[in-house]
Formats: C-alpha cells, sequence, structure tokens
C-alpha cells in the first residue's frame, strides 16, 4: 500500500515564488508524470517532495502519514546517475542499505538478488565509469529501488540518454516496472516519454508553476511496442501540446 | 602495444639523461676541468658512500625516525584540522587565515628557538616537522572536502544520511586524491625539515653528520649524504604512490580504460 498524496505545495526560492499550490496524488503501482517546460519548478517540486526542502505552504503525506521536511521517507533518483565513482556498481547500490544501518555483507546478498531483474547481471564488481550511460541509470535505478519500494521520484532519469538507447531504455523500463511495484512520479519535458509511459500526466506550466491540467493515458498496461505509432498516441500528443 | 612504448620510453629517456651528466661530471673531473676538491667525482662520491655506509645507515636510522613521527603526527593533525574545519564554518574562517601564516615563518629562523625550547632531542625536530607537514595536508583535503558534489550530498540527505555517513561515503573518499598529492609533498618536507632541524642542534642523524664532514671539508663524503637524502625522498615518494594504488583501486581502473 504506497499512496503519496500533495496538498497545495507553494514555494518561494528569496521571495521569488517558484511554485504555487501544487497539489497530486499519486496510487499504489501507478506511474504518474509531470510535463512542463524547463524552469517550471519541476525539479523543486521533487526537492520538497522528497523532504530536502521545507515548503512555506502545504503538505506531503505517505501513506497517512504526514512527512513535509523529513527527508528519508521517499525515494528520489536525479537527473545525472550520481553514482560514485570509487564505488564498484553493488556497493553503490547497497548505499541506502548502508545508511540504514545495515551490514555491508548482508546488503550485498539482498541486492545480488535483483541485478538480473535489472539488466545488470555481470556489472557487481564494476566501476561506474566502466559502464555504458544506460547501464548506469540502470544501476542508479536499483539503488533508487533498494532505498523504497513505495515510492520513487524520477527527475528525468533518461534526458541525458542518446534517442536509440532512450527507447531502449522505455521499453526496459516498462518491463522492469511490470514485475517490481513501484509507484513512480516522474519529471520530463518529453512529450513521447510522458505519454508512453505515464498512467496519468499533470502538465505543470507557467511561473511560478502550476498544475494546469491532468491527463490519463487510457491505454493498458503492458503496453504494445509500436504504442507510440498509434493513432491513440498521437490524438493524446495533440491534446497536450494544445494545453501547453 | 602501441600504448606501452611512450610508457617504456618515458621511463628510459630521463635515465639516459642521469647517466650522461653523470658521465659528463666524471671525465670533468678527470680531465682536471674541476678542482677535486671542490666538486669530487662521482666515483669519489661513491667511493665515500661506501666507505661510511655504516655511518650513514646509522645516522639515516636517526633522521627517518624523526620524519615519520614528525609526518605522522602532521598527518594526523592536519586531517583533524581539516575534518574540523569542514564541519564548523566558523572555524574555518577563524583559522584558515592562520595556517597560511604559519606557511610563511622561515624554517630556518625557528628551528634554533625550537632547540633552545625544547633540547637537542627528538621533540624540537618533530615539532618543525608537523609545522611544515601539517599545512598541505590539511588544505588538500579541505579543498577535497568543499569540492564535493553537491547534487550528490543532497542524493545522501534525501536517503535520510546523516552527517556523518555524508562524510565518509562521500566526503572522504572524494579527497583521497588530492590528500595522497599532498602527502608526496609532505614526505619530502618531512626528511628535509629532520635534516635541518639536526643541522641546528643535535648528536646523531644525517644532518649532523652533513654539519660535521662540512666542517672537515670532506666534500665527497657530503656529496655522498646529499644523494642519500634525494634518495630517502624518492624512495618515500614512491612508497605514497604504491599506497595510493592500494587505497584508490578505482584510478587504476580508469587509467587502464583510457
Amino acid at each position: 500500500m504506497a499512496e503519496l498524496k500533495v496538498e497545495g505545495i507553494t514555494f518561494a526560492y528569496e521571495e521569488e515564488p517558484v511554485i504555487a499550490d501544487v497539489s497530486m496524488e499519486l496510487h499504489e503501482r501507478e506511474l504518474v508524470s509531470i510535463l512542463g517546460a524547463s524552469g517550471c519548478g519541476k525539479t523543486t517540486l521533487f526537492h520538497v517532495i522528497s523532504g530536502l526542502q521545507k515548503p512555506q505552504q502545504g503538505k506531503v503525506v505517505l501513506n497517512g502519514q504526514e512527512i513535509t521536511g523529513c527527508p528519508g521517507q521517499i525515494s528520489y533518483m536525479m537527473q545525472k546517475d550520481l553514482l560514485l565513482p570509487y564505488r564498484t556498481i553493488e556497493d553503490n547500490v547497497i548505499l541506502p542499505l548502508l545508511i540504514r544501518g545495515g551490514k555491508k555483507k548482508e546488503a550485498r546478498e539482498k541486492v545480488s538478488l535483483y541485478f538480473e531483474e535489472f539488466g545488470l547481471e555481470g556489472t557487481q564488481k564494476k566501476y561506474p565509469h566502466q559502464l555504458s550511460g544506460g547501464m548506469r541509470q540502470r544501476a542508479a535505478l536499483l539503488r533508487t529501488y533498494m532505498f523504497s519500494r513505495d515510492v520513487a521520484l524520477l527527475d528525468e532519469p533518461f534526458s541525458a540518454l542518446d534517442t536509440l538507447t532512450k527507447s531502449e531504455m522505455h521499453r526496459w523500463y516498462l518491463d522492469v516496472m511490470d514485475k517490481i511495484h513501484l509507484s513512480t512520479l516522474f519529471i520530463t519535458h518529453d512529450i513521447d516519454e510522458a505519454i508512453l509511459l505515464s498512467d496519468r500526466i499533470y502538465l505543470l506550466t507557467g511561473k511560478p508553476g502550476q498544475v494546469t491540467e491532468e491527463i490519463v493515458i487510457r491505454e493498458p498496461k503492458p503496453r504494445k511496442r509500436d504504442f507510440n505509432l498509434t493513432e491513440e498516441f498521437l490524438s493524446y500528443k495533440r491534446k497536450i501540446l494544445g494545453k501547453l | 602495444m602501441k600504448r606501452k612504448l611512450p610508457n617504456t620510453t618515458s621511463k628510459i629517456l630521463p635515465a639516459v639523461a642521469v647517466l650522461l651528466l653523470l658521465t659528463l661530471w666524471q671525465i670533468a673531473g678527470m680531465a682536471g676541468m674541476i678542482s677535486e676538491f671542490l666538486l669530487p667525482s662521482p666515483l669519489d662520491v661513491g667511493k665515500a658512500f661506501v666507505v661510511d655506509f655504516p655511518l650513514l645507515m646509522s645516522n639515516a636510522r636517526v633522521t627517518l625516525l624523526e620524519a615519520f613521527v614528525g609526518l605522522a603526527v602532521g598527518v594526523l593533525v592536519g586531517f583533524m584540522m581539516a575534518v574540523l574545519m569542514d564541519y564548523f564554518e566558523w572555524l574555518y574562517q577563524a583559522l584558515y587565515p592562520l595556517i597560511v601564516l604559519t606557511q610563511t615563518i622561515p624554517t630556518v629562523a625557528i628551528a634554533p628557538l625550537l632547540v633552545l625550547w625544547f633540547g637537542y632531542e627528538i621533540l624540537p625536530k618533530v615539532i618543525l616537522i608537523v609545522i611544515v607537514t601539517f599545512f598541505p595536508i590539511t588544505v588538500s583535503l579541505l579543498d577535497g572536502f568543499r569540492a564535493s558534489d553537491k547534487d550528490t550530498i543532497s542524493l545522501l540527505r534525501s536517503m535520510g544520511a546523516t552527517k556523518l555517513q555524508i562524510f565518509w561515503y562521500v566526503k572522504f573518499p572524494g579527497a583521497l586524491g588530492p590528500f595522497f598529492a599532498s602527502l608526496r609533498i609532505s614526505v619530502s618536507y618531512a626528511v628535509v625539515g629532520a635534516v635541518i632541524s639536526e643541522w641546528l642542534g643535535g648528536f646523531n642523524g644525517l644532518g649532523v653528520y652533513m654539519t660535521r664532514v662540512r666542517k672537515a671539508f670532506s666534500f665527497d663524503k657530503m656529496f655522498a649524504v646529499i644523494f642519500l637524502i634525494s634518495g630517502i625522498s624518492l624512495l618515500l615518494m614512491w612508497a605514497v604512490n604504491v599506497l595510493q594504488r592500494r587505497c584508490m583501486p578505482w584510478e587504476k581502473n580508469s587509467r587502464s580504460e583510457r
């Protein structure tokens, strides 16, 4: 049971309002995208939800418990993979478990089960710079997942990848999501990506950023490989482009 | 294969240069171009080294002991200073200019004072070495701590990491590279510092030996001890490199990748 509620968040940075009265909900096993141009406060919103920053108004509620301004509850994956260069992939992935006070050996055993599921087999003892961008992103995602099985915030996780790697990662991500039960809030500025992956999309626009529209993508999951070539896909895209 | 070639040449070239220089020096000495009394030939220096070998070694032991104790304390002090100054911003503000100031004090000037205050034994030498070695360590560690990636720190904070955990997982390993660079400097400072402090008062050590042979105008022995000191410094720097490779296995990997 994972349910995240964001209620009326307003955040200003040095008197300058960044987001105003943003409310959203994330239900169990949902993938919800926040779509908006750069500079509309998407990353600030994630900083608030993760508890890194305290909003001037509003609250964040996880499973009925208020967690506003308390980090360590929701896992957060930032734009860059942020794998520590001096730790092997395995030791990067166990980091959240170590921070919680877990033993190194047990943590390694625990994560080893997931390497295959995430398509990372054989990379345990490698260092991040020995992996391709896509693989590093997978490792970062596994680390995010090891932190919390409930709710994950992903901030443009695939934006730094080239188009081919990106579409491969999308397919991989939908596969993994089918196996693991994670509820995800997903920031992106890529409309295609949002439609392809999401159950619902919030449009965040303006300055300060506000939620102006909620769009439900009614395509069942797992989605067909050519979903992004169908007429439905295009009609969603047209609708979003009209609102932005 | 191609990648190995420049590596071997880079090792051969300096060796050839040194050999050439020594040969020229030897020839100039044998041809009578320079007075053997003022500048002994390399072979004479070598002879002096062999003759005085037991004496040099027993003195080197004393100097090395001082250098090691001084360096160990210096690294420890430097490390603690860096950690505290990184943790407490006000301490950084207060102490940083003071630490820079300690480096403007001429070592040779305070060494005799230290001898007057603390005697002819090991203590004044260790203090002098601590003063010259802690500075590079503190500054490099501080810079390393402060250069740590802000986003990575945010990420660890979002995982609920404490300040200590952020230090241990991000800041400390990130500062290891600069730390070893400064340790290489501090190692040679420690040896030179030990010798200088021995010049100015002491019973044993390479510095004392040096003063003695200079007063006797045995320049061949003088050069023998100079070469020995250089050799010791080089050996210690190499040891630091080995230690660095042991402590930072990811570095070796990234080099072989390129």
